[in-house]
């Protein structure tokens, strides 16, 4: 068996990072939901896990998994961006890329979790591919794909 | 951490406990000989770790004894902070808390039972220790149960003392002995 270390690492190292992902993902309304069942399904599973390397990007993959189910659980309606940007905007700051992030939450489901994995997360596509169920060339593309069209949004 | 991430966690907690998924709560306790590492189960407190002792070795050395679900909850040890502060200020003679007693066994596990009966004020020695758990010749591991005693303070070790009246050895430190006995002594 791994020499699995106390939970509560995972929560100081990572917390900050999944809930960053989340955000990304599913925007900040969704986030914490999704955090909650992220790191729920993880405790859960925690004990059974064979392989202690990597419990960041395990961490990051449960997360992705929770940010695609909560997108099937609302039919994969498209994110209510116009209603975000109606809200006040708390960061002051133009260079926080708070502009990119929305373009990035009106991307089609598997472009915007592909584009955060790789990005928010830093994932290589490896990784990409095993969060979103398909093959490295699949994740590549939808990578691709999203990022042409984010260029052309921030154009 | 933002105040935002603090309630985030804090509903984790609650959800993990109330889904029996909170193996092993820990939170650390003020005390007036440094810094207490307290450790609960659902079944009671389960270890506490001395300010000379190393936290994350502790933490590590639960998750694998125990359970790797080892969260930082101090809301599950708030009796247990209670009691000790109460007992440190010379307001509490004994404890009313909840042991696991899963990291004993066997004679030792006999012997911290003895321990734990010991009044407050009062001292037995190891040879009394060995008798009480069922086998007089065993002194020296009735000397083991004290020194790897898993829960001291509330399991209260340091009144095992040598036959010969000297204090002995203990974990946290023969001064940290001699100024408990004291303060049950009413000094």
């Amino acid at each position: 068996m791994a020499e699995l270390p106390p939970f509560q690492t995972l929560i100081d190292e990572h917390a900050a990072e999944v809930m960053a992902v989340l955000r990304g993902a599913v925007g900040r309304e969704g986030a914490e939901d999704a955090f909650q069942e992220t790191f729920l399904a993880a405790l859960r599973a925690y004990p059974s896990l064979r392989e202690a390397r990597n419990l960041r990007g395990w961490l990051v993959t449960i997360a992705h998994r929770k940010a695609i189910d909560h997108h099937r659980a609302r039919g994969r309606a498209p994110l209510p961006v116009e209603a975000v940007r109606e809200e006040a905007v708390f960061d002051p700051d133009p260079t926080d890329g708070t502009e990119i992030w929305r373009a990035v939450a009106a991307l089609p489901p598997k472009q915007r979790a592909a584009v955060t994995l790789r990005f928010a997360s830093d994932l290589p596509h490896e990784e990409i591919a095993a969060a979103l169920g398909c093959s490295p060339a699949a994740a590549r593309r939808s990578l691709h794909e999203g990022l042409k069209r984010l260029r052309k949004e921030m154009a | 951490m933002t105040p935002t991430m603090d309630k985030s966690l804090e509903r984790l907690r609650e959800r993990a406990a109330a889904e029996g998924l909170l193996d092993v709560a820990y939170a650390t306790a003020d005390s007036p000989f440094g810094t207490l590492l307290l450790a609960r189960t659902p079944q009671g407190l389960v270890r506490l770790a001395l300010p000379n002792e190393d936290v994350d070795a502790t933490l590590a050395d639960l998750a694998g004894r125990i359970s790797p679900r080892v969260l930082e909850a101090p809301g599950r040890l708030e009796e247990e902070r209670r009691e000790l502060d109460a007992y440190f200020a010379g307001r509490r003679r004994s404890f009313d808390l909840p042991i696991d007693w899963q990291l004993s066994h066997g004679f030792l596990l006999r012997a911290r039972q003895g321990i734990a009966a010991i009044p407050y004020g009062e001292t037995r020695t190891y040879a009394d220790l060995a008798r009480t758990a069922g086998n007089e010749r065993a002194v020296r591991a009735a000397g083991s149960a004290c020194s790897r005693n898993p829960i001291p303070l509330v399991v209260p070790c340091h009144r095992v003392i040598r036959s010969d009246g000297a204090l002995g050895l203990y974990a946290g430190g023969v001064e940290m002995k001699e100024r408990l006995l004291e303060l049950e002594r009413g000094a």
